[in-house]
């Protein structure tokens, strides 16, 4: 896996708290056996007037001709919660997104987006209204990500966020998370000759 | 220095510690159908190992019908994931309980029937009512693909110790209130997300009370309050339950292990990041009005208004929830009529909720326009509801008796709503879509999702 460090792109607002994974990719689009092709149902029931996905519901903004080739989505509190399925993140990465920026995030989906090198970014509301206000008021608005100095810049504006140490350098580095655990295996190996009996 | 649960558990799975992450040892792993087939595809492509089979077991729940044993009944798409996952089990050595097997079921039904839940063990699945095992004193949580696929390879997890939550649910609980009224009542209280970033301790009198099957309806709920895990401490109600199940330890082992679960509680004085008190005894039937669970009431009440929200996220959801369940504020809950009920998922599908819903059914006849089906949770439990009679109870009162299976709950099977139907569900998600596009969830217990059965709409279960 490649690492992130710095993005730049324009933003698509999704101004609505509680999005749940349910609407990020419905569970008819949870059969198949591989991680690739879920960008096309990204947002189904919001995006599509039909079951078919034939027709565009162009009410919803990621449809708007404005927002077209957006990299960056925007939301607001508690966006990703609900079911476990990694194959939310793996349909927002598959449309192009590479960062959301939300006021908070449903812990599983948080973990889910940093283990697809996703980058989920939480600001306050305060600053998240700047951020809404700015990309409706100008679409193209340029907004750039730098992860290594945690910062969020675009127009005259620029905020700090908080992310886990841990979580920034697997972003940064990339690593491959299996590999790096498979080179404890004494540790794990010692951790299993010490269990409790019935547990081993 | 006086410990929780939560620390106890943690500091007795610790491999490892990396920084702010520890190293976490998994003692169970639980996996199916929908979430595990990339996990095992990564696996294959670097041509790693499952570390320890003997530790995973496998079900098929999610994408089977509960009409038909057979693995085609719900098209070529689902037949294909199931058919992996009985492939890659067979490859990895992986015991799979297929569709048709006599210990088959929902995933978070069978883990606990079979005896494979111990008090004290860490417990994952790639699905997020996982903390259903929490009611073993067990942490367990729903992880993602990328983590099922680090379970499998390392039996590991990397992970960063979350907050704690105590919630204490103090006094007796009134005649005609359950478990589900309990849980959707503490996430009324805190709200959808209002243990994101928390696990929960459910502690007090009436959860003590509760018996297992109770215990992990609340537990299951866990995530619906954002929590990532919930857990009650375990009791003699508890190794009662899992004594001579099939999967348990037994003869020597099973003292040993008695004598460490015995010390799997809280201490006194251990120090939690946020304390929830409840009474018991203000619990009334609940009934979700809106689009997330967290958006419930008592079935006594009316629909609220938005205006009646001073959180301005609350009544932004309110307005947005009303709209697309087409209710207006003021009307009574018992006023709105369901043309679908559903009694079954993770859940709510186990022998008491049956009896529980059975007791209701006896007194009526599914009403006219309603479609009502029953899935049990899983082979055993359909079996000891046959022996029991229950399922003539539920057909000759009009009701469906189905397979065992995740069904309507989420309907990634044939189990699905049109839109605009609206359900009476013992689920746990009201989500926009979940049981259907443009279908109307209102999740309850087993017994109030029989009382709107039979009169075909809400109806107080204590007034039958």
């Amino acid at each position: 896996m490649t690492g992130f460090t710095t993005h730049l792109g324009t933003a698509a607002p999704l101004d609505q708290a509680n999005v749940d994974t349910d609407q990020i990719i419905p569970k008819q689009f949870l059969k198949g056996v591989t991680r690739t092709g879920y960008g096309k149902h990204l947002f189904h029931d919001w995006r599509y007037l039909d079951l078919h996905e034939q027709e565009l519901n162009p009410e919803f903004s990621l449809n708007k001709p404005e927002y077209q080739g957006a990299s960056i989505l925007l939301a607001r509190e508690n966006f990703g919660c609900g079911s476990s399925r990694e194959h939310a993140p793996w349909a927002l990465d598959d449309f192009g997104f590479s960062v959301v920026i939300a006021t908070s995030f449903a812990d599983i989906f948080y973990g889910n987006c940093i283990n697809n090198q996703l980058l989920p970014i939480s600001l306050p509301n305060s600053e998240m209204d700047v951020l809404f206000n700015a990309v409706k008021e100008n679409p193209e608005t340029q907004i750039y990500i730098d992860l290594p100095n945690q910062k969020v810049k675009f127009a005259d504006s620029e905020f700090q966020f908080d992310i886990a140490e841990h979580h920034k350098s697997n972003l940064i580095k990339g690593l491959d998370a299996i590999g790096q655990t498979l080179e404890l295996d004494d540790k794990i190996l010692q951790y299993e000759e010490n269990a409790l009996t019935w547990l081993r | 220095m006086a410990k929780s649960l939560y620390d106890k558990i943690w500091q007795a799975h610790v491999v490892d510690q990396l920084g702010d992450d520890s190293l976490i040892y998994i003692d169970r792993h639980l996996i199916h159908e929908v979430t595990s087939p990339q996990a095992f595809s990564g696996l294959n492509e670097k041509g790693r190992k499952v570390r320890r089979p003997e530790k995973t077991f496998a079900t098929m729940d999610h994408s089977i019908s509960t009409r038909s044993l057979a693995i085609d009944a719900c098209g070529p798409e689902n037949q294909l994931q199931l058919q992996t996952l009985a492939n890659n089990c067979k490859e990895h050595g992986i015991e799979l309980f297929p569709v048709g097997h006599q210990k088959q079921g929902i995933v978070h039904v069978i883990g606990p029937e079979l005896g494979l839940i111990l008090p004290g063990m860490t417990v994952v699945c790639g699905d997020s009512h996982t903390a259903t095992h929490g009611a073993f004193g067990a942490l367990a949580f729903g992880i993602g693909t990328s983590q099922v696929e680090h379970v499998f390879a390392t039996q590991t997890l990397k992970q960063s110790k979350a907050k704690s939550m105590l919630i204490n649910v103090d006094g007796k609980l009134p005649v005609g209130i359950t478990a589900k009224d309990i849980i959707l009542a503490i996430i009324g209280k805190i709200g959808h997300a209002g243990a994101t970033g928390y696990v929960i301790e459910y502690a007090g009198e009436a959860i003590r009370n509760l018996s297992m099957e109770e215990r992990m309806t609340i537990c299951n709920m866990s995530i619906e309050a954002g929590a990532k895990a919930g857990f009650i401490a375990p009791d003699d109600t508890t190794f009662e339950y899992i004594k001579g199940r099939e999967y348990a330890p037994s003869g020597e082992s099973w003292e040993k292990a008695i004598a460490y679960w015995k010390t799997l509680h809280s201490d006194d004085g251990a120090q939690f990041d946020m304390v929830v008190e409840l009474a018991a005894q203000d619990i009334t039937p609940q009934i979700t009005w809106g689009t997330n669970p967290g958006q419930v009431t008592g079935v006594t009440n009316t629909v609220p208004a938005p205006e009646d929200f001073s959180d301005p996220i609350d009544r932004e959801s309110a307005i947005k929830a009303l709209a697309y369940m087409d209710l207006k504020p003021g009307t009574k809950l018992t006023d709105i009529s369901v043309n679908n009920v559903f009694i079954g998922s993770c859940t709510n599908s186990r022998i008491e909720d049956l009896r529980a819903a059975a007791v209701i059914a006896k007194k009526g006849k599914v009403a006219k326009g309603v479609t009502a089906i029953v899935v049990p949770g899983s082979v055993t439990v359909k079996k000891q509801a046959e022996d029991e009679n229950l399922h003539q109870i539920f057909i000759d009162a009009g009701f469906e008796w189905r397979l065992p299976g995740c069904s309507m709950c989420l309907g990634m099977n044939d189990d699905i709503l049109k839109a605009g139907d609206r359900c009476a569900s013992t689920s746990n998600r009201n989500f926009e879509g979940r049981q259907g596009r443009g279908a109307r969830t209102h999740l309850v217990s087993p017994a109030m999702a029989a009382a709107a059965a039979i009169t075909g709409h809400f109806t107080d279960v204590r007034d039958l």
